[in-house]
């Protein structure tokens, strides 16, 4: 199923410097992502998983925050060390990222079909023909219907579906080696979303790229992934393969989001939901971060940060519980 | 965009008729429209030949009824000063107020456009700063007063540039930076504040993702949205054009039709003042529709509404 | 909040309306009263000033400090007027169209639209010269300046307010439109009328001074800051004080109000930033 490891993030410290404080959005995460395999990296909002995924592309709120430690290696080479114009290199062509909103990811002013070559043309300089040809083929892979007579239409004339497919294209038309999706179909339609998540295994498929699945919605990432990432407040809290971590949820936090996801089959008399709120970043716990929220919490998860400890193959959480299984 | 233009154009009309008739009521309201309409040595007969043109002695609608025929037959009147009909008066004034009123734009976009972007991308930076100074201060100060200090210091202390009426090209210099400045200062601090809101949005973000050059994103993706609330908020600026043109040339002693409308007010010459603000009426819906087709032009949202 | 106020700003407004309100008490000498043998004698600095005219005289040797401190009063006379009257009507415009709606509302918006559409500046005029040149006339030309821009801002308040619940409850408790309006809407709406006022004063008081400068103001010999730069026009070369010092005052006020308006709207409304 997946090949070998194309993207490896190593200890990524992300700060933001505020006028309150310093805020550690990004606090030591790692994880790995390999060729054609899809990686979920879950949590509620606010929890880091879109400034990680800004951090990779060196695209932070300049001024306003910084990745001041880790290492972040693909195909080998470091990002972080990399300067402006070499990363503006990579940028679409070796790593391409999908946005949430689609009625704000295109430019209202410009056609998609000039959005979608001026992608290209950045990466692969050559004739105009080549170019508007390449174009139109990566609209045909995002199953846009009709695309030599859409790729000279406006945003606004699209639909939120449709626009997203555009997105879709400008990312896969350079041919990445990864694509970060930062819960792209959190904003489309109920009706639209299963088709587009089946969209991105299929592009996947044939192009055994490395996606990093960012979203809040376990039932999504049961769907899509193979592997997934827990994260809650900055850290990654568990992690492993989709089946395992599903059936057999190590960390308290990961029970209770796959528990909150509602089950058709099931019949219940309240939704389950999580207590409490995820901790202010200028608050935070001493301990494990989810303490406060835990109901099996106990001093001396409140007073230390629990190591990792392995629960399968693969398959890892941070929890002081698990010491008696380890 | 046909329709948006049509739907403009029967606004404009619209207006046109409005303040035709505004004019007509205010001519009228004082009780005493003969007097208001003759200069002061008229004689008896010229009273009589007056109310006779125009009707005064019938009721109120037959007096409109003469008025709008006359003005839609181009007969705005005979100015009491100078005893030309207003019309041609107008006309021969217009081609100088067209010389530097242009201008001032075309001077006030150069400049305003890039300090606008360059204060936004370099936010409280120095650059920021001054311009932004320099922006309080250009709207603050009046246009009339911007025009006598400017004289003062170019003029009397320096003697670089003439101070009054046309003539040479270094005529055209200060009349023209006083008619600029609030405009400068006005588009400046739109832009830089429309390009603050684009430079935070997602299609940005998506622009620097594709790895574009910041140079591109800035110049290509963010300009022109940033100009667009310019354009629908040029009424604003309009009006301040129109008060900045009377005022300037009135200042300069410049041969246009601000001065022009200057004289109607300063010699109470009613029939020369009613006509100007109705052929300023034209003049400013033309521009007007000018300008809202440059606006549907560049915001394909409005040119291609579905 | 006392921290962060704009202290310069508010200083030389505390200081204009000083002067206006106690004109009478601190000019040194009647703004009105001529004294041809005193005429243009330069300001106190300059060679040949006097301190009996800290601001030197005028062409008809009447003091400009005491003129200058008359002309505040003028403006802030005329300001105040015009912004009641002009603000007044934008603000009853607003909150009826807003919340009556429908067919009145579209009706009133075209008028608004139509109004802010075609420059004032031409009816101000107007009406100076058929209505002839008094603070009556004044205060109704810079009124039209005003009351759409108010209408449409006040009007879109109010859209707002009219979704909120308290409003809901109000009706299905049976108060009355009209008791609606004024003890519901019209209390949410006032923080935003309030920024409103403070920054349109300085558009007031250029718009008072332009037209008094082409003629169309406040009649002579009443001082105000517009007719004394008219007036110094022709004698800039030899007495530049008659026009650039009232220019400086009208300056500094304008500029002075227009940063404590800024002020003001970042803490209580900032959505009207596109103003």
């Amino acid at each position: 199923m997946s090949g070998e490891v194309v993207l490896d993030v190593r200890d990524l410290h992300t700060h933001f410097f505020l006028r309150r404080g310093v805020v550690k959005a990004v606090d030591g995460v790692s994880f790995s992502l390999r060729r054609g395999e899809v990686l979920g990296l879950v949590g509620e909002s606010a929890c880091g998983k879109s400034v990680t995924a800004l951090s990779l592309l060196r695209l932070l709120p300049q001024g306003a925050a910084r990745t001041v430690q880790g290492k972040v290696l693909l195909d080998g080479e470091d990002l972080l060390t990399k300067s402006d114009q070499e990363m503006r290199r990579i940028r679409g062509r070796k790593i391409a990222m999908i946005l949430q909103d689609p009625q704000t990811s295109l430019n209202p002013v410009f056609t998609i079909g000039n959005q979608l070559r001026e992608a290209i043309a950045k990466h692969f300089a050559g004739p105009a023909d080549t170019v508007f040809q390449r174009a139109v083929d990566a609209l045909r892979k995002v199953k846009l219907a009709a695309p030599e007579q859409r790729i000279h239409q406006y945003p606004h004339q699209l639909s939120g579906g449709m626009k997203q497919r555009v997105v879709g294209a400008i990312a896969i038309s350079c041919e990445p080696q990864v694509m970060i999706a930062d819960e792209p179909t959190t904003a489309l339609d109920v009706t639209i979303q299963l088709q587009y998540l089946q969209l991105l295994k299929e592009i996947q498929k044939v192009s055994h790229m490395a996606i990093l699945f960012i979203t809040h919605d376990f039932g999504v990432v049961a769907k899509m992934c193979d592997r997934v990432a827990v994260m809650y407040a900055g850290r990654i809290v568990e992690s492993g393969p989709v089946r395992k971590v599903f059936n057999n949820p190590a960390h308290p936090y990961t029970q209770a989001l796959i528990a909150s996801v509602p089950k058709m089959k099931v019949q219940v008399d309240r939704l389950h939901t999580i207590e409490g709120q995820p901790p202010e970043f200028s608050d935070m716990p001493q301990g494990c971060r989810f303490a406060p929220r835990c109901a099996l919490a106990d001093d001396h998860c409140r007073t230390a940060y629990p190591p990792t400890y392995t629960v399968g193959t693969e398959h890892t959480a941070n929890c002081w519980k698990l010491e008696e299984s380890a | 965009m046909r329709r948006y233009i049509l739907q403009r154009l029967w606004q404009g009309i619209i207006l046109l008729a409005l303040v035709t008739t505004i004019v007509f009521f205010l001519g009228r309201l004082t009780g005493n429209p003969v007097d208001l309409m003759l200069p002061e040595d008229a004689t008896e007969e010229d009273r009589i030949a007056l109310i006779e043109t125009l009707g005064l002695d019938a009721p109120m609608y037959k007096q409109f009824g003469i008025f709008v025929v006359n003005v839609l037959q181009g007969d705005l009147g005979v100015s009491h000063r100078y005893r030309r009909p207003v019309v041609e008066i107008f006309f021969s004034r217009l081609p100088n107020t067209l010389k530097i009123v242009p201008a001032a734009m075309i001077l006030a976009m150069i400049m305003a456009i890039p300090l606008g972007i360059v204060s936004a991308v370099r936010r409280g930076s120095m650059i920021d700063r001054v311009s932004g100074t320099i922006a309080v201060l250009g709207i603050a100060t009046p246009n009339f007063w911007l025009g006598i200090l400017l004289i003062y210091i170019f003029s009397v202390q320096l003697g670089w540039l003439p101070s009054a009426r046309m003539g040479t090209p270094l005529h055209y210099v200060l009349p023209t930076i006083t008619l600029g400045t609030f405009l400068v200062a006005g588009f400046m601090r739109l832009i830089r504040s429309s390009m603050l809101d684009i430079l935070d949005s997602e299609f940005v973000k998506l622009a620097r993702i594709k790895g574009l050059s910041e140079t591109t994103v800035v110049w290509k993706h963010c300009l022109r949205n940033a100009l667009i609330p310019v354009l629908s908020l040029w009424g604003v600026f309009m009006g301040g054009l129109v008060t900045g043109a009377i005022v300037t040339e009135t200042v300069f002693a410049w041969p246009g039709i601000g001065r022009l409308t200057f004289e109607a007010v300063i010699f109470r010459d009613y029939p020369l003042l009613q006509a100007v603000i109705i052929m300023d009426a034209v003049l400013i819906l033309l521009i007007n529709l000018m300008v809202d087709i440059l606006y549907a032009y560049i915001d394909p949202r409005i040119r291609l509404a579905e | 909040m006392m921290r962060n106020l704009p202290w310069l700003s508010v200083g030389i407004i505390v200081a204009m309306l000083f002067m206006a309100i106690f004109a009478p008490l601190i000019s040194p000498h009647s703004p009105i009263d001529q004294s041809l043998p005193e005429k243009l004698i330069p300001p106190v600095w300059e060679e040949g000033g006097t301190t009996k005219f800290i601001l030197g005289t005028d062409i008809f040797g009447r003091d400009v400090l005491s003129r200058l401190f008359y002309g505040a009063r003028v403006s802030m006379i005329v300001t105040a007027l015009a912004l009641l009257v002009g603000g007044g009507v934008g603000l009853v415009i607003g909150i009826v169209s807003g919340y009556v709606g429908g067919r009145l509302d579209s009706l009133l918006m075209r008028i608004v639209d139509a109004a802010l559409a075609f420059p004032t500046i031409l009816f101000a005029l107007l009406l100076a010269v058929t209505m002839g040149q008094g603070l009556q006339t004044i205060v109704i030309a810079i009124s039209l300046l005003l009351w759409a821009r108010f209408a449409r801002v006040v009007r879109g308040e109010v859209l707002a307010v009219k979704g909120r619940d308290f409003v809901a409850l109000a009706r299905v408790h049976g108060c009355s439109p009209m008791r609606i309006m004024a003890t519901h809407i019209l209390p949410n709406v006032l923080n935003t009328f309030m920024v409103l006022l403070t920054l349109h004063v300085g558009v007031v008081i250029v718009a008072e001074a332009s037209l008094s400068f082409l003629g169309a103001g406040v009649p002579p010999p009443t001082p105000s800051w517009g007719l004394m730069v008219a007036e110094g026009r022709g004698k800039i070369s030899s007495a530049w004080w008659l026009s650039l010092i009232p220019g400086i005052a009208i300056t500094l006020v304008v500029l002075a109000f227009n940063l404590f308006g800024d002020w003001l709207r970042d803490r209580l409304d900032p959505k009207l930033r596109q103003l």
